[in-house]
């Protein structure tokens, strides 16, 4: 078999006397797609906000393609962290999508997308908007490219974060809860945009409440509680048949 | 003790050929206490060693807690003294512009701090690296916040210019007291400096009005 893209390897994280996760570990392959899901507080955004190292893990590894996050390797084996400059890099293969988009609210919709392509990726201004623009008429949002965020619907805002997430060109795309802060009616032109990002082949860890979302877009289900993971599997498995007394549970609310 | 009646025209005259000082000053110390004051709260907001935190919250209380007049003091006597002669106008640029820094590094602080943590996650998270992200993402909306009390700041600074008369910096107020002196005309030489001050600070004042309310429709 090959390298998994993303490898978390026993992945702990404590906030003071709080241990949120405790010990998680999975891989991802290229061109799949991972939901996890879980009741609030089982560390599944902790477990997501870790793969990039926006959370610093208490222990544990993360490796994108192989090469560790966060922690850079020492000539004797051990391991350190990062320079940042390091971390930067590695992050940048990782588009990572926000619960509450974290717009930016000084630049336009095309001016957001363009910034990375532009400060990280080395492009010239012409080439960074085209690619704005390319990316924007992906998620359906290409007539709002010179508007500022404020004048967007929070699905739009959505929209145009996934927008920005794309423009990495990512290997892996990371989306926390990015349906949660929606009213009910917006939800579901995202979802339409990350199943089509689905559909491209995209490899993505997705953190989400939509359940039935989950079961239709992910190739596999991890279920989290108490920061460690309980279940994990094919959706027509896991989700139908679940072998967990804790799953069948929270299925049963998640329903109710 | 019969003076000759002065002119109106004849007192404006030296109490405008000062204004350019007091322009100047204001100019001066302006431009060190906004590059000095937003150097050290981008200093403490970057580097998040204990140090430079107190370090700069020092300097900062230092400068506000002990009256502008007693820094003018120490920066042209005092110094002086010790065998560093300043120029009045130097030591007035440098003393407005060491005490505004205090002011606007704190003025600059709320700015920064009013840039939620989820903006520079996001900057983060694309691969920029910390100073990157404050550059192009904190730096910018912090700017909004800030401006306007600069714009304040920068009116407050001009009356406080009144402060280097006493460490005889020949600007309006020294000036006007000079002429008092001279002239006996008390009430009109100091009705024509009010007036003058008027006349300079109110046109900023409407500026800085009209760029706060462009701020707040453009982006």
């Amino acid at each position: 078999m090959s390298e998994p893209l993303l490898r978390v390897t026993d992945l702990h994280k404590s906030f003071g006397a709080l241990e949120v996760l405790k010990g998680v570990s999975f891989e991802v392959r290229t061109r799949e797609k991972v939901a996890i899901i879980g009741p609030s507080g089982s560390g599944k955004s902790t477990c997501l906000r870790s793969i990039n190292y926006l959370e610093r893990p208490s222990r544990g590894m993360i490796e994108l393609a192989g090469a560790p996050v966060g922690q850079a390797r020492r000539t004797d084996g051990s391991f350190k962290l990062m320079s940042d400059y390091e971390l930067a890099r590695q992050r940048s293969h990782m588009g990572m999508v926000f619960q509450l988009f974290h717009l930016w609210p000084h630049l336009s919709v095309r001016e957001n997308v363009a910034l990375q392509p532009r400060k990280v990726g080395g492009l010239s201004k012409g080439e960074a908007y085209a690619l704005a623009d390319e990316v924007l008429k992906k998620v359906h949002m290409s007539v709002k490219a010179d508007e500022f965020p404020d004048r967007l619907s929070g699905g739009q805002q959505q929209r145009v974060a996934i927008a920005r997430a794309l423009a990495q060109k990512p290997q892996l795309l990371l989306f926390d809860e990015p349906t949660s802060a929606l009213d009910p009616e917006l939800v579901g032109e995202v979802l339409t945009v990350i199943r089509e990002l689905a559909e491209e082949g995209r490899s993505m860890v997705l953190v989400t409440h939509e359940i039935n979302f989950a079961r239709e877009v992910a190739d596999r289900v991890i279920f989290m509680d108490g920061g460690v993971i309980v279940e994990e599997g094919r959706p027509k498995d896991i989700l139908v048949n679940p072998k967990t007394a804790r799953l069948q549970q929270f299925l049963r609310q998640m329903h109710a | 003790m019969i003076n000759a009646p002065h002119s109106v025209l004849g007192l404006l005259e030296p109490l405008l050929l000062a204004l350019v000082n007091t322009v100047l000053i204001s100019a001066g110390a302006f431009v060190v206490a906004v590059t000095l004051g937003l150097t050290l709260a981008s200093l403490r907001h970057l580097v998040r060693v204990r140090a430079v935190g107190v370090g700069i919250q020092i300097y900062v209380e230092i400068f506000r807690n002990v009256p502008s007049l007693t820094h003018l003091f120490i920066l042209y006597y005092g110094l002086a003294y010790a065998g560093l002669r300043l120029g009045s106008m130097t030591a007035a640029i440098l003393g407005l512009g060491l005490i505004g820094a205090a002011t606007l590094s704190e003025v600059y602080r709320a700015g920064l701090q009013s840039v939620p943590q989820g903006q520079v996650e996001a900057g983060l998270a694309q691969g920029m690296n910390p100073f990157m992200t404050f550059r192009l993402v904190v730096l910018p909306q912090a700017w909004r916040v800030a401006l306007p009390p600069i714009g304040n700041y920068g009116v407050q600074l001009i009356k406080d210019t009144s402060l280097v008369a006493a460490i005889g910096a020949p600007e309006i107020m020294f000036t006007a007291r000079n002429l008092v002196v001279n002239s006996f005309e008390t009430t009109l030489v100091y009705v024509l400096t009010a007036a003058i001050y008027i006349a300079t600070c109110m046109p900023l004042l409407v500026l800085i009005q009209t760029l706060e309310r462009r701020l707040v429709v453009s982006r």
